[in-house]
């Protein structure tokens, strides 16, 4: 057996690596749970409100905000006592949603009718609500804090709006369901997982075309069950990792050839993927089996699993006060690790 | 014969939707203006965009019987509400691409000409301006007879048919046709899922009780086909004829009657209508479940199915339609959304170009089971999970695990292409 190599690798992982806190949402108990990376241990779990999916962190990482998509509220929470502070207004059904570089402005999916809306953080004002396609819900804003996007899972569409002017500027047609956008650190790409297409597509932000539409093939695993959902596009870019849903796999891509170069067994049905400060280690979220995988991304290796709640949806990272170093040195940093999921 | 009005009244907005659609893709220097706008019933002006696409519904009534146990009646408007949200479901896409979709419905009471009230609307169809007014696509819930009525038609040779209301397993067959599409799953389907069911369980044990109907008996004989397929077992059938005795009195023994037997896992029950299956259950000689049209029942959907955001949908409809979603509903929508799925993905409302993608075995559609859904070529027949569950839950969704087949586990379930009979498709391929 390999165990021992595994559990000296996290150690040697835990050991040199900062210690950080991971926020997983427990979308049918109604719960975060808090993961500390040092033990890999759930620390802490405290209530919020009713079917938790996306979250997210204020940039200094004070304030954590919760998706409470059956409360019909962004939720703001102080996540060191896990007290509520106060709900956002966020529209009907807030299911994901994507902080702009500003640090304050919000970008919310409202699954149930259709619209982005689109939050001021500080004032708690509803600056907009955009006209979407049916079940809007991968959100995600570029790096210069210009675009945000939002993908319609019935329509089949990646939504552009204008984040100056709040408008929607146009949309591109992908594969069927799409679930998750998200943007390169350079911002001249768009990736876009479609889940029933069982496709991801790399659009190219300029011209708002699929250059790429990647493919997924697992043997042993029947086409169908093969759903990508959640996106982590790694800090040296290099590497794209897809969540794949109930083959219970994420695929690492290298995102120079576009190929997948390796598929990594986690929990059954993985939703969503969250990147730790450093790139060296990836956390998925498993809603069936209710844990949480850690990935070694040198290796591509699934390291440990962490018990979490029921249905685990989103997982984010809090920036760590010191974190605030590493952000400033690489200004979307913040992105994979402290936005969503 | 009844038109319905509120449908068609809202063609006008959804044409004004359409084009504006139309201009924000095209100006994103109005966008502004377009977002302001696309808002329902702002403008009244008249359309002048490209001609939307035109989706039939015909339906013929049925004569169903009085509730036993008081409860909800099948409700009048099941099918077509379902086409209703997917129209608009469809056209809330095809703005953004200057789509636009509308229907145009026809109901049929019992008895009544079900070609000539088509014709009718055909007709009504023309002087709207829909080109010809001979449907091109078009829904029909209706049973066998009406579905091979229509099918042969000579006034709708161009017609794709998307039969969403008659499970016979014959129009999937030997009575198939080419451009006869099945949205509904047949009985074998059913059948299929349920057995798989049984089989995954080890309940495979079956003591089958029959009413007296001819659909009855098709049930029942897909019933006793899955069985065979899936090494299960009838091990003694009866009948019973609710008719003649009033069950509130006379289930207490005659039940015990009907379902004693040999050894049994479960107790089967065929009673498409409704007559007595559910006053069966808790009521059999032996401490038995029952399963099949009531107690754990296959269907295409029910109020239950929650998972792979089919909430979403289930919320959509109980919004418009004040009511849970049944399996027709669900076919309903999935024909419209089938029709427009394949507009949106040319980005065209051609009917010639939109049936030809529908009928070609590239097509696939998502349908709120968890997969790509697509038209099996050898027979028309829409590949889908089937769900086996009771009022209080969904217990499991078919293909059951286990169960496989080298082109897709969907095609476990029903007429897998060396079964069929059916040649209008091109036969073997």
């Amino acid at each position: 057996m390999i165990r021992p190599a595994l559990v000296l690798a996290a150690l040697l992982c835990a050991g040199g690596a900062q210690a950080h806190e991971i926020y997983v949402s427990n979308e049918r108990d109604n719960t975060v749970s808090v993961i500390d990376s040092a033990r890999w241990e759930v620390t802490r779990t405290f209530g919020v409100g009713r079917r938790p999916r996306g979250l997210t962190f204020s940039r200094d990482g004070r304030r954590l905000f919760v998706c409470a998509s059956d409360s019909d509220a962004v939720q703001v929470v102080d996540p060191d006592s896990g007290k509520l502070l106060h709900d956002l207004p966020s529209g009907e059904d807030p299911e994901q949603f994507a902080l702009a570089p500003d640090g304050r402005t919000l970008f919310i999916a409202n699954e149930n009718n259709a619209t982005t809306t689109v939050v001021d953080a500080e004032t708690r004002k509803v600056l907009a609500q955009v006209d979407v396609g049916i079940e809007p819900e991968g959100m995600a804003v570029s790096p210069d804090g210009r675009i945000a996007v939002t993908t319609s899972e019935t329509t089949n569409m990646v939504h552009w709006i204008d984040a100056v002017t709040l408008q929607a500027i146009d949309a591109t047609p992908v594969g069927q369901r799409p679930r998750h956008a998200e943007f390169t650190r350079d911002g001249k790409t768009l990736w876009v997982s479609s889940e029933i297409g069982g496709t991801v597509a790399v659009v190219d932000v300029a011209s708002r075309r699929v250059v790429e539409t990647i493919e997924f093939e697992i043997k042993g695993i029947s086409p169908d069950r093969i759903q990508p959902v959640g996106i982590a596009l790694a800090e040296d870019g290099r590497t794209a990792f897809v969540a794949l849903g109930p083959s219970d796999r994420v695929a690492a891509i290298d995102t120079a050839t576009r190929k997948v170069t390796a598929y990594i067994l986690v929990g059954r049905r993985v939703w969503h993927l969250a990147m730790l400060p450093g790139g060296g280690q990836l956390v998925t979220t498993n809603g069936v089996s209710g844990d949480v995988t850690v990935i070694d991304t040198a290796s591509l290796k699934a390291i440990r699993s962490v018990k979490v709640g029921r249905y685990p949806w989103g997982a984010a990272v809090r920036p760590a006060g010191d974190a605030a170093t590493a952000e400033g040195a690489a200004p979307a940093g913040g992105r994979s690790a402290g936005r969503r999921e | 014969m009844r038109a319905r009005a509120d449908l068609a009244a809202r063609d006008g907005t959804v044409r004004a939707l359409g084009r504006l659609g139309a201009a924000r893709l095209r100006a994103p220097a109005l966008a502004c203006l377009a977002l302001g706008l696309a808002l329902p019933a702002r403008s009244q002006a008249p359309a002048a965009g490209p001609a939307p696409l035109v989706v039939h519904y015909v339906e013929r009534r049925i004569e169903r019987p009085t509730p036993l146990n008081n409860e909800p009646p099948v409700p009048a408007d099941e099918g077509l509400r379902g086409a209703d949200l997917g129209l608009r479901d469809g056209n809330a896409t095809g703005r953004f691409l200057g789509l636009a979709f509308t229907l145009k419905p026809v109901v049929v009471e019992p008895g009544a000409d079900i070609r000539a009230a088509l014709a009718a609307a055909s007709a009504e169809a023309a002087r709207e301006r829909h080109g010809s007014g001979a449907p091109r696509f078009l829904v029909v819930n209706a049973p066998a007879e009406d579905v091979l009525a229509l099918a042969d038609a000579p006034e709708l040779a161009e017609s794709v048919f998307l039969n969403i209301g008659a499970p016979d397993v014959r129009l999937r067959d030997r009575d198939c046709r080419a451009r006869l599409l099945h949205v509904l799953p047949s009985r074998d389907m059913l059948a299929d899922a349920l057995v798989q069911l049984l089989a995954f369980k080890r309940w495979t044990r079956i003591l089958l009780v029959a009413g007296p109907k001819p659909e009855d008996a098709l049930y029942a004989e897909a019933l006793r086909r899955s069985a065979r397929k899936f090494g299960a077992r009838i091990v003694a059938e009866s009948t019973f004829d609710a008719h003649g005795a009033d069950l509130r009195d006379s289930a207490l023994r005659e039940f015990a009657l009907v379902t004693r037997g040999p050894e049994h896992d479960v107790v089967a029950v065929a009673d498409e209508a409704g007559e007595f299956g559910a006053n069966l259950v808790h009521n059999t000689a032996s401490p038995r479940p029952v399963v099949g049209t009531q107690g754990l029942s296959p269907a295409a959907w029910g109020r239950p199915v929650e998972a792979w955001a089919a909430v979403q949908l289930q919320g959509r409809f109980a919004k418009l339609a004040g009511r849970p979603m049944g399996p027709v509903d669900w076919a309903g929508w999935m024909a419209v959304h089938a029709v427009t799925e394949a507009a949106a993905q040319l980005r065209s409302t051609d009917a010639e170009a939109v049936r030809r993608l529908l009928l070609s075995d590239k097509f696939e559609v998502g349908g709120f089971k968890g997969r790509a859904l697509s038209f099996r070529p050898w027979n028309g027949q829409l590949r889908q999970p089937v769900f086996v569950l009771w009022p209080g839950a969904v217990v499991a969704a078919a293909p059951v695990e286990g169960f496989l087949h080298r082109r897709t586990e969907l095609d476990t379930i029903g007429l897998d292409q060396p079964e069929s009979a059916c040649r209008a498709f091109g036969g073997p391929r």
